[in-house]
Parts: C-alpha cells; sequence; structure tokens
C-alpha cells in the first residue's frame, strides 16, 4: 500500500500509524476544517478497519457530520490528508513527492467506492422511485438498462418497496423514501457507505424499520459504514467500534460494550447521560 | 364603425399576414429569448469569473438599453455600419430576442439558485459529472420554476411587437394602422388592435398553464383543479419534495 511519508506530515508519527494502519480504508490523517476562524475538525487522526462498522456519536456541533461530508467529498479539507485504500481522498501527487489538492477527475474516480444516505434523503423529485435508483448506474458506471433495472428492482424487493416502483418520491412516507435513498446508494455498489444521521428527519414509528434494514445490511454485507447517529440503540447494535467526538477531536474510542458501560473519559459521561 | 369593417372585410389578406408578421415576431423571438436565457444563464453560474463576467456585461447592455433604440440601430444603423440589411421582421426577431434573452437569463439563473443545495450534493454522492448533475438533476427541477416568470415575458414580448410598425414590418399594428388611416375610424380601429392583442396574449397564457401542468405532473406536484383558467401571479412559489434545510 502506497503510504509513503508525506512532506506535509510528521514522519516520527507516519511509521507506528502505517504499522497499524495496513488495513486501514479509511485513514484521517491530521486532518483540519475550518470555516473562516471557526475551526470544526482540530487535526483530527482515526481509521476505519475495511468491513468495519463504526459509529461517530457526540454533541452537535462537534464535527460528525462534517467528516462524512469530507468522505464525500462535499466539502474539502483545510489541512490534513484523508487516505482511502492508501489513495489520498481529495490529493494527487505532484512531481517532487508532494500533494496538491485534487481536480474534479480525481474526485470522479475517489468517490466510486464511496456512498452516501443523507438525513434529508435528497431523492430526484424528478425522477420516479426506479429512475431514482437506476440513473447513476446508467449514466456513471454505464450499466444497461435492463441490467440496471432489474438490480433496481431487487434493492427495492430488499428494502420492502417492490410495489413503489412507479411511484414518485413525494407519494412516499419520510421511512419510504429513506428507504428508497439507501437503495440508490447500495445501487452503486460502494465499499464505503456513509449514513448521516438517516433517521433523525423520520417520524418515530418509521425510525425501526430504516434501522432494521440498516441492521440486516451491516450483518449480510461487507460494506464498511460510517454512521453518525443519535440512535444509541442503533450504535450498540450495528457497530464494532464507536468514537465518541467532542470540539472537532476523538476522545474516546471504543467498542460499543466498553463506551456504553465503562466510559472512561467525563466527556463521553456527560454526553450520554443526557441521551440516553 | 361600419366603414372599418368593412374596410377589414376586404382587406382579408393584409390582416392575415399582418397577424402572420406578429405571429412570427413573437415565436421566432421568443424562441430566440429562450435560447439566449439558457446560455447566458448557465453563463452566469459558471465557475469561471470571465464566463461570468461576460454573461453579465451582455446582460446588463440588453437590459439596460431600449428595445426601441435597439430596434433602430438593427434597422437603421447596422446597414450603412456593416453593409448587411436585414428585413424588418428580422431586425424585430433578433431585437426581441436579445432583450428577452437579457432578462430571460435571469429567470434561468434565479431557478437554477433556488434547487436545494442538497439535490446538488445528492448528485454528487451518485457521482454523476458535473454536466449530468446539471441535465439530470438540477434543470429538470428548476424548469418547473421558470415556467411563470417566462410565461410574464413571453407576454411583453408580444407586447411589444406593435414597435415593428416603427420600422415598417407590416405587422398587425401597422396593417391596422392603415385601415384607420384610410377609413378615419380611430376608436375602432384601436378597440379592435386592444381585443386582438388580448386574444393572443390570454391565448399564450392558457398554453403556458398547459404546460405548466405538464411539467408540475412529472414531478409529481399536485397541478390543482382549474388551473389551466387560473390567473398568472407573478410569484407562483412551487413546494419541492426534496429536503432543502441541511
Amino acid at each position: 500500500m502506497a503510504t509513503e511519508p508525506l512532506p506535509l506530515q510528521k514522519t516520527a508519527a507516519a511509521a507506528p500509524e502505517d504499522a497499524a494502519g495496513t488495513d486501514a480504508l479509511v485513514r484521517f490523517d491530521r486532518v483540519v476544517k475550518r470555516y473562516g476562524d471557526h475551526v470544526v475538525l482540530d487535526e483530527l487522526d482515526f481509521s476505519v478497519r475495511r468491513g468495519e462498522h463504526v459509529t461517530l456519536i457526540g454533541p452537535s456541533g462537534s464535527g460528525k457530520t462534517t467528516i462524512l461530508r469530507l468522505l464525500m467529498t462535499l466539502e474539502k479539507v483545510s489541512g490534513g490528508v484523508i487516505w482511502v485504500d492508501g489513495a489520498p481522498l481529495s490529493h494527487v501527487r505532484t512531481p517532487d513527492g508532494g500533494l496538491k489538492p485534487a481536480g474534479e477527475k480525481h474526485l470522479r474516480e475517489a468517490r466510486k467506492k464511496i456512498g452516501m444516505v443523507f438525513q434529508q434523503f435528497n431523492l430526484f423529485p424528478n425522477m420516479k422511485v426506479l429512475q431514482n435508483i437506476t440513473e447513476a448506474p446508467i449514466s456513471v458506471l454505464g450499466m444497461d438498462r435492463d441490467e440496471a433495472e432489474s438490480r433496481a428492482r431487487e434493492l427495492l424487493d430488499l428494502v420492502g418497496l417492490a410495489g413503489k416502483i412507479d411511484a414518485h418520491p413525494s407519494q412516499l412516507s419520510g421511512g419510504q423514501q429513506q428507504r428508497v435513498a439507501i437503495a440508490r446508494a447500495l445501487a452503486m455498489r460502494p465499499e464505503i457507505l456513509l449514513l448521516d444521521e438517516v433517521t433523525s428527519a423520520l417520524d418515530p414509528e418509521l425510525v425501526a424499520g430504516v434501522l432494521d434494514l440498516l441492521s440486516d445490511i451491516a450483518r449480510t454485507t461487507d460494506i464498511t459504514m460510517l454512521c453518525v447517529t443519535h440512535e444509541m440503540n442503533f450504535a450498540r447494535d450495528v457497530s464494532e467500534k464507536v468514537l465518541m467526538f467532542d470540539a472537532g477531536r476523538v476522545v474516546e474510542a471504543g467498542p460499543p460494550e466498553k463506551i456504553f458501560t465503562a466510559p472512561e473519559h467525563e466527556r463521553t459521561r456527560d454526553f450520554l447521560d443526557a441521551v440516553l | 364603425m361600419s366603414d372599418f369593417f368593412s374596410a377589414l372585410s376586404d382587406n382579408l389578406p393584409q390582416l392575415r399576414s399582418g397577424l402572420w408578421v406578429t405571429l412570427q415576431a413573437t415565436v421566432l423571438g421568443s424562441l430566440l429569448a429562450l435560447l439566449l436565457s439558457f446560455v447566458l444563464g448557465l453563463m452566469a453560474i459558471s465557475p469561471m469569473l470571465a464566463v461570468r463576467g461576460v454573461s453579465r456585461v451582455v446582460v446588463e447592455f440588453f437590459r439596460g438599453t431600449s428595445l426601441y433604440i435597439q430596434l433602430f440601430w438593427l434597422y437603421y444603423a447596422m446597414p450603412p455600419l456593416t453593409g448587411y440589411e436585414l428585413t424588418p421582421l428580422l431586425c424585430g426577431v433578433v431585437a426581441f430576442g436579445l432583450n428577452y434573452g437579457a432578462y430571460g437569463s435571469e429567470v434561468v439563473r434565479g431557478a437554477i439558485n433556488s434547487v436545494p443545495r442538497a439535490q446538488h450534493e445528492a448528485a454528487v454522492a451518485l457521482n454523476l459529472t458535473p454536466v449530468q448533475r446539471m441535465r439530470k438533476v438540477i434543470l429538470p427541477q428548476a424548469w418547473v420554476q421558470m415556467i411563470p416568470p417566462f410565461t410574464n415575458l413571453l407576454i411583453q414580448l408580444l407586447k411589444c411587437t406593435p414597435l415593428l410598425w416603427l420600422i415598417s414590418a407590416a405587422d398587425l399594428m401597422t396593417v391596422i394602422q392603415q385601415l384607420r388611416d384610410r377609413t378615419g375610424e380611430t376608436l375602432t380601429a384601436y378597440l379592435t388592435l386592444l381585443a386582438v392583442y388580448f386574444v393572443l396574449a390570454y391565448a399564450l397564457t392558457l398554453l403556458m398553464n398547459l404546460l405548466e401542468r405538464t411539467a408540475k405532473r412529472r414531478l409529481g406536484l399536485p397541478t390543482g383543479a382549474g388551473s389551466l383558467l387560473r390567473t398568472r401571479s407573478a410569484v407562483d412559489a412551487v413546494a419541492t419534495t426534496a429536503g432543502g434545510a441541511r
């Protein structure tokens, strides 16, 4: 894996990190994100192994959603490097061995591995359910229409909406829209699925259905998942690792049974007391 | 009064050709305006400063100079300047197209900007190219928002076509003016003009309402019973199903 030390990174930190990070699919390397003077992520380091399901928890404004948006290349890093599968996500190498911000062509290549589901679903209202799912496989992956449609049908079956194939998104409930959005993301066969508070906009009675679906996907596929969520049950049931964020840094990381039963950090205890 | 109407019926061929000129100027002028609206409107949201700048200058120029003067320039000033002479009708089409294209580009730009940012992000997350994002996701949604303001511009354009009289284009206005001169029936002539332009404008409104209904249905939006005959308001808010707030 090509993780040679970068000129812009401390070499002291690189050696042990790389040894531990050889099976890291996603690695944040001193990532900084600033909006003006406001620092959202402060030299953030963390990594996610292939196939791992990680939940990001923490108070709002702690930078969780920003992490997903950076990974989806919806935002640009202000400093540091994100590595995905050993390659820089939003940088390209310069001839002298350094890194510089990448252009759209590199970003399109980098996005192939990554899919995202949004809090507000963001289905395309100008397309019916089926086309929402088939559009990108056809026009981005070059899949032929028949194949894309039969795969979309399978996915709609999986998310329990086989009967809604010809519906407009506006005719669906929030929970149904979110399940279509999940099917749409899966249709692109991502290696990494980013879930950004996917149940926060749903009526309480619709939350369970979406969470069950995601548990199913986590159990039956090898897709790596990063979930920002306020559903602590989901964090407990689905993820192998929980990262507790505060003020743009990871304050505590560990398996859910440990984080939820014996949190070490005071910030974690306060946060869990507040939400549980 | 009867003099005028008998003159009307005696001059049906001229009337027909006058109406034909007016319709041609309206339809061709608005097609050119539509094309320019999209070209200038898309240029106005380009990431490249120079492209945005060109669009800005062109829009401000054609919006800020009078349509009268543009017509006179094309018809009287261009031939000695360039050696090319356009027919009066073509002068009208070009002037209407440039002038209303400048206004229309603001409609296109505004409608594109009104599509929630989240739609753009969802298209990025599915790895669509910038062109695909615009063509498949943003423009189809923006289009519904463009139709009501485009209807206003189209009707304004129609109502500007009597200006063709000033460059003797033999449009409807010119023909009826000539009949008025011949019969001296000022009141009847001008009442006829009012009625004809109103009928034309209302026909265009109905046509555009139909277009809007089709476009809304395609987005799965409610079209509302009887909306075809509803009076058009300038502010015609369209609710989209897609989430905008983040």
